[in-house]
């Protein structure tokens, strides 16, 4: 029978969501909390050996760990932590434009390998990619990334300069995309080894060269892989879109409330179906108006609609992250995700209603969804 | 033989209950109680010290004997007390506020 497994990563601990595939509200188990206490930045399991999962721990008193898991969860086994990056890390710019030594500070991001458990990507704070070939033991830095040319150039955001999204290309292995808050997307076509910037059509007003070719603030890239040349951005302001792997962007925000947000997500069986939380900004980040709004887009972008059922429309004020939201690949698809006041709602129609599937979690910072067969 | 007390984090990570005892080889410093300690534990590798420069991280504390250590020599004689077991080395994470 199926069933669906939600990973959720708080700011004091993992759980694991347990639901049959019919996904009733009352019908989850909730498990944890794991490593209670830690910051869980990510858990995400393996596509090729679902009970295979990975945790990225994080404390700024005792530093990262990395925890893998064989069982779907029940129990965990901490493994390598240490992230050295390749050679003289170089310096990027500081908050005052001042050059800035690398230093490692977190992993924002796990994403296993689409055919082998024991592969796993790491995309840290500060930014630069990683990957294990070994189960997580030991970590080697794909260095080409940060020394393509731009690296010294980039500057942290706000909440760090992390890399926080790794797309892997679902029949060419040699590409990887990857987007970095705040200096944009970085595409890789010959496994991780060489890299280029690909932000041309992003415009961010708020810098001193609105189209520089890095420096933008990308929130969240999602891709559907049936289509992986087609790639929906949520950026700090507009949502944007490319047909051509990232040479190029056009804007689709459309008839949103507020182009500002972190995550967007892609239905499982319509790729031109996709999701965002508008969040107002640019300093209050909560939904607009109190109201808890997905937005769904049928059309690939512009036209946009208000998915309200279920999700409060009133004294609303919480944020969702841009890790944490996620699709099943059931039939009618779920969708789930979870705010910064410690809800995960799921919908099991694709968006139409919506429920509390647990309510009173740490906030959380991501939602990763296995369905299980 | 030194008594060696971990913040609640760091025994659960390394899977003990209680004080740690650790036989140290050698004149007992924080490098080498920490060393000791890190061998036992291959858990703890980079939670209390940088896996590189080996440096305490930030918001780590050394006490013993009613006294911060945390900036004293990694290589710095531990007192009488730490060195004969009479007093505990303690890790723990500073202050958070809040």
């Amino acid at each position: 029978m199926s069933g669906v497994r939600v990973l959720v990563g708080t700011r004091k601990g993992a759980f694991v969501l347990t639901s049959d595939g019919k996904r009733e509200a009352r019908g989850w188990s909730v498990n944890g909390p794991h490593f209670a206490g830690w910051e869980i930045f990510h858990v995400k399991g393996s596509p090729a050996e679902p009970n295979r999962l990975y945790a990225s721990q994080s404390s700024s008193w005792f530093g990262q760990v990395i925890q893998r898991s064989d069982d779907g969860g029940t129990t965990w086994e901490p493994v390598g932590n240490e992230f050295a990056y390749e050679g003289v890390p170089g310096t990027h710019q500081w908050y005052d434009g001042t050059p800035h030594p690398w230093e490692f500070a977190r992993v924002w991001h796990l994403e296993p390998a689409l055919d082998d458990p024991d592969t796993v990507y790491a995309g840290v704070e500060d930014a630069a990619l990683f990957r294990s070939n070994d189960g997580g033991k030991s970590w080697q830095e794909l260095a080409g990334l940060r020394g393509h040319g731009s690296g010294p150039h980039w500057q942290p955001g706000a909440g760090g300069m992390c890399l926080h999204t790794i797309l892997l290309h679902p029949t060419d292995p040699r590409r990887i995309v990857i987007a970095i808050s705040s200096a944009g997307a970085f595409r890789s076509d010959d496994a991780g080894k060489t890299w280029r910037p690909i932000n041309r059509g992003l415009v961010s007003a708020q810098i001193p060269n609105p189209t520089a070719e890095v420096g933008h603030c990308v929130h969240r890239i999602a891709m559907h892989p049936s289509r992986p040349d087609v790639l929906f951005m949520q950026k700090h302001w507009d949502v944007m879109r490319s047909d051509d792997g990232g040479e190029s962007w056009r804007e689709v925000s459309g008839n949103l409330p507020c182009d500002f947000g972190f995550p967007i997500e892609v239905h499982a069986h319509e790729p031109e179906t996709i999701y965002v939380v508008p969040i107002k900004s640019d300093s209050e980040h909560f939904p607009p108006d109190g109201k808890l709004r997905v937005y769904r887009s049928r059309t690939g972008g512009n036209e946009w609609e208000a998915l309200t059922n279920g999700l409060p429309q009133r004294d609303c004020y919480v944020n969702v992250l841009r890790d944490a939201m996620a699709v099943d690949s059931l039939d009618p698809c779920g969708i789930y995700f979870g705010t910064t006041g410690g809800q995960v709602y799921a919908s099991a129609d694709g968006g139409d209603r919506w429920a509390p599937i647990v309510r009173d979690l740490p906030p959380v910072l991501s939602v990763e969804v296995q369905t299980l067969s | 033989m030194i008594r060696v007390v971990l913040p609640l984090h760091l025994r659960r990570l390394a899977q003990v209950d209680g004080e740690l005892r650790l036989d140290v080889e050698g004149p007992a410093t924080q490098r080498a109680v920490l060393d000791a300690l890190e061998a036992r534990h291959p858990t703890l590798l980079g939670t209390i010290r940088d896996h590189g420069t080996k440096r305490r991280r930030a918001y780590v504390r050394f006490f013993a004997c009613g006294r911060d250590l945390s900036h004293e020599s990694a290589d710095a004689p531990l007192p009488e007390a730490v060195t004969s077991g009479a007093e505990p080395f303690v890790v723990l994470g500073a202050l958070a506020g809040g």
